[in-house]
C-alpha cells in the first residue's frame, strides 16, 4: 500500500506542535489547540489505515482543527509560538490532501460530478479565507495594512445602507446604463459597419486599435463634459464597451459558413432574413464573448471614472474616500460588494448565454 | 499577378480605407471643436462688445487656451512641445513621465507573465490545481481590481514600498490572467496523437514537457502578450492616479483635470494611445520573429 506523504506530513507535524510552544499563555488558547492537534492526529491516523474514509475524515479534522486555531488565534494575537503554525500548516496539508481525493474522484452521476466540480474550488477559496485570518491575527499584522476577513465581516453587516446607496449610485445607475448603451451602439454600428465593406476595412484595424487603449483615461474628459453625477461615468462606460463589441460583433457575422450563405441565397432570402435567421445566430457566440468581456469592462471604468470627481456617493468615491481615512476595513467592504456585483454580473451574462447558444459544440 | 500590382492591391484594399476613416474621424473632431467651444466664445465675444464673423468665431474656437474640446492641432502641438522642445530631464516633458509609466509597465508585464506562465504549468501538470485555481483565476477577473489600485499603493506605501514596484504589482495582477488562460490552452494544445508518441519514445514528463508541450503553446503565448502588455499599461497608469499627481501619463491626466488643463489632458492620452499601440505592435514583431525562428510561421 502507498502511504499519502501529505496525511503523514500532517500527523507529524501535529505530532510536534505538542512539544513546541504554542504561546506565551492563556489556558484557553490552550486548550483549543491541544483539540486541534488531537483532530488532526486522529482525523490522519485513522485516514492512514482506513483510506476508503479520507474524503469524509480528513474534511471533518481538517475543518474541526481550522475552526479551534481560529478561535485561538484572536487570544494569542501576536504570541503564537512554533507550535501553533505547525498545527496551521499540519490542518492546511490535511485540506490540501482532501482536495488532492476530491479531485480524483470521478462520480458516474452528472449531479455528483458538478457537485465534486463545485466543492474543489470552494475549499480552496474557504481555505484561503482561513489561512489569510491565521496569518493576520497570529502575526498581528496591523488592520491599516490588512484587514483579517471577520473585520471586514463586520463591516459588510453593520454598513449596509452605505453600500447600499453606493450600489446603487454606480452599479444601478452608471455602469447598467451605460452598459446597455455601449453595447447597444456597438452592436447597431457593427451591422451598418457590416454593410458597407469599404467601412469594414477602414473602420475595424482602427477598432482593434482602439480596443488595446487605455480609454479609462478619457474618464478626466468625461467628468468635464457631463459632470460630476452619474452620467458622467456612465458616458466612460458607453465608450470603453463600445469597440470591444463592434469588433466582435463584426468578427461574428462574418462567422456563417459560405456553405450556409449559400444555402440562404438558394432559398433566395433576402439580406434581413438571412440576417436574422442565418448570420446573427452564426455570430451569437462572438457578441457573447464581447458581452461577458464588458461586464467586468464596465464596472472597472465607472469606479475608476469616480476617482475623478463623484457627488458624494459611489463606489469609487468611498474607496478613495476612506483609503485617505485610513479606514482600510471599510475599502475591502467595499472592494467585497464590487467583487460580488461584477461575478454575478458575468455569472448571469453566461447563464443567458447558455441559454441562446445551446447548440453551440462547447455546450453539448 | 506582378509584385507592383499586389503593393498597390494592398494600398487599395487595406490601406486606404484606414486612411479615409481617420481623415473623417479627424474632420469630425474638428467640426465638434468648433460645435463644443462655440457657446463660451460666443460669451467672451459679447463680454468684449466685439462684433465678429463666423470666421472669426471658427479661428477663435479651435485656438483657446482650455478649451471644452481642443482641436487636433491644438493636441499636436502640446505633443511636439512637450516632447522634442522640453528637455526630457525635465518635469514638464512627456518623455519623463512617458518613461515612468512605461518603466512600470514593462516591469509589471515582465512579472505578470512569468506569474501567468508558472500558474499555467502548475495547472496542466496537477489536476487539484487545475479544479481548485482555475475557477478562481477566472473570477479574479470579475472583481474590478482596478478599484484597489489606490489602496495597494496608499498600503504599500505605508510600510515603506514605494516608486515603481506597487504600480508594477497592479499591472502583474492584471496581466497574469490572459497569459494564464492563453498557456494552459497552449500546453494543451498538442494533438494525442503527438503525446503517444511521446509514449512510445518513453520520454519522462519533463521531456514531453520541453519538446512538445512548451513550443505549442509559444503561438498562444505571444496571441496572450500582446493583451496583457495593453492591459498592464492601463494598470499603470491607473496606478499613478492615487499617488497624488507626482508623475506619469496617469498624474498627467489627474493634474490636467484638476486645472482644467483639456489639452495637457488629451496630449496625455494620445501619448498613452501612441505607446500602447507601439508596444503591442513590437510584441507582434517578436512574436513573427520568433515564430520563424522556429519554423511555425505559416507564410
Amino acid at each position: 500500500m502507498r502511504l499519502p506523504p501529505l496525511l503523514i506530513a500532517s500527523v507529524i507535524l501535529a505530532l510536534a506542535a505538542t512539544l513546541l510552544p504554542a504561546a506565551g499563555e492563556g489556558a484557553e488558547a490552550v486548550v483549543s489547540l491541544t483539540l486541534a492537534g488531537a483532530a488532526v492526529v486522529i482525523a490522519g491516523g485513522l485516514s492512514i489505515a482506513i483510506p476508503a474514509a479520507t474524503i469524509p475524515l480528513t474534511l471533518l479534522g481538517a475543518h474541526f482543527a481550522a475552526w479551534r486555531l481560529v478561535a485561538a488565534a484572536g487570544p494569542l494575537s501576536g504570541h503564537a509560538g512554533t507550535g501553533f503554525w505547525c498545527l496551521v500548516i499540519a490542518s492546511w496539508l490535511m485540506a490540501w490532501q482532501l482536495a488532492n481525493a476530491l479531485s480524483a474522484l470521478e462520480p458516474r452521476q452528472v449531479a455528483l460530478r458538478r457537485l465534486v466540480s463545485l466543492a474543489v474550488p470552494v475549499l480552496f477559496g474557504v481555505w484561503i479565507l482561513i489561512l489569510w485570518q491565521l496569518i493576520v491575527r497570529g502575526f498581528a499584522i496591523p488592520q491599516v495594512l490588512l484587514p483579517a476577513p471577520d473585520q471586514i465581516w463586520a463591516r459588510l453587516t453593520s454598513e449596509v445602507p452605505t453600500l447600499w446607496a453606493d450600489f446603487q449610485q454606480t452599479f444601478l445607475k452608471a455602469v447598467l446604463i451605460g452598459y446597455a448603451l455601449g453595447c447597444g451602439s456597438g452592436f447597431v454600428v457593427a451591422i451598418l459597419v457590416d454593410r458597407v465593406p469599404f467601412l469594414r476595412r477602414g473602420l475595424l484595424p482602427i477598432g482593434n486599435l482602439v480596443s488595446a487603449l487605455p480609454i479609462v483615461g478619457i474618464a478626466p474628459i468625461m467628468v468635464m463634459w457631463f459632470g460630476f453625477d452619474w452620467p458622467s461615468k456612465a458616458a466612460v462606460v458607453v465608450v470603453m464597451t463600445f469597440f470591444p463589441m463592434l469588433v466582435n460583433t463584426v468578427a461574428g457575422l462574418a462567422a456563417a459558413g459560405a456553405m450556409e450563405r449559400d444555402l440562404m441565397r438558394t432559398y433566395a432570402a433576402g439580406y434581413w432574413q438571412s440576417l436574422i435567421k442565418l448570420r446573427l445566430p452564426a455570430a451569437l457566440p462572438f457578441i457573447f464573448t464581447a458581452l461577458k468581456i464588458n461586464s467586468t469592462l464596465a464596472l472597472i471604468g465607472a469606479i475608476v471614472a469616480e476617482f475623478f470627481g463623484t457627488p458624494i456617493v459611489g463606489m469609487g468615491f468611498r474607496i478613495s474616500t476612506e483609503v485617505g481615512r485610513m479606514n482600510v476595513d471599510m475599502v475591502w467592504a467595499e472592494i467585497a460588494v464590487a467583487a460580488l456585483a461584477g461575478s454575478v454580473f458575468y455569472a448571469l451574462v453566461a447563464l443567458i448565454e447558455r441559454a441562446f447558444t445551446f447548440w453551440h459544440p462547447s455546450y453539448r | 499577378m506582378s509584385k507592383r500590382a499586389g503593393e498597390t492591391n494592398v494600398f487599395v484594399h487595406r490601406v486606404f480605407p484606414v486612411l479615409v476613416v481617420v481623415a473623417a474621424i479627424v474632420a469630425i473632431w474638428y467640426v465638434a471643436a468648433v460645435l463644443l467651444n462655440a457657446p463660451f466664445q460666443r460669451e467672451a465675444f459679447a463680454r468684449a462688445d466685439q462684433a465678429y464673423t463666423t470666421g472669426d468665431l471658427i479661428s477663435a474656437t479651435l485656438n483657446q487656451e482650455r478649451p471644452v474640446l481642443p482641436a487636433p492641432h491644438q493636441v499636436g502641438q502640446e505633443l511636439h512641445k512637450t516632447v522634442f522642445l522640453i528637455k526630457p530631464s525635465s518635469k514638464r516633458s512627456l518623455i519623463y513621465h512617458g518613461w515612468i509609466t512605461l518603466s512600470s509597465t514593462l516591469l509589471g508585464f515582465a512579472l505578470g507573465t512569468l506569474l501567468g506562465i508558472v500558474l499555467a504549468v502548475a495547472i496542466v501538470h496537477s489536476r487539484t490545481m487545475s479544479k481548485s485555481l482555475m475557477p478562481w483565476i477566472i473570477a479574479s477577473q470579475t472583481i474590478p481590481i482596478l478599484a484597489i489600485a489606490p489602496m495597494i499603493i496608499v498600503v504599500l506605501n505605508a510600510i515603506g514600498l514605494s516608486g515603481l514596484l506597487p504600480k508594477a504589482m497592479i499591472s502583474t495582477y492584471l496581466s497574469f490572467f490572459p497569459v494564464t488562460v492563453g498557456v494552459v490552452k497552449g500546453l494543451r494544445s498538442p494533438d494525442p496523437i503527438h503525446l503517444d508518441l511521446m509514449r512510445t519514445y518513453s520520454a519522462s514528463q519533463a521531456q514531453v514537457f520541453w519538446k512538445l508541450r512548451w513550443p505549442s503553446s509559444v503561438p498562444f503565448l505571444f496571441a496572450s502578450m500582446k493583451i496583457a502588455i495593453a492591459i498592464s499599461l492601463v494598470g499603470a497608469i491607473v496606478g499613478e492616479l492615487p499617488t497624488g499627481a507626482v508623475a506619469g501619463l496617469g498624474a498627467r491626466l489627474l493634474a490636467g483635470s484638476y486645472y482644467g488643463q483639456t489639452v495637457q489632458i488629451w496630449s496625455a492620452l494620445i501619448a498613452a494611445a501612441i505607446m500602447a499601440a507601439v508596444l503591442v505592435t513590437l510584441v507582434g514583431i517578436v512574436n513573427r520573429y520568433v515564430l520563424r525562428a522556429m519554423g511555425m510561421a505559416h507564410q
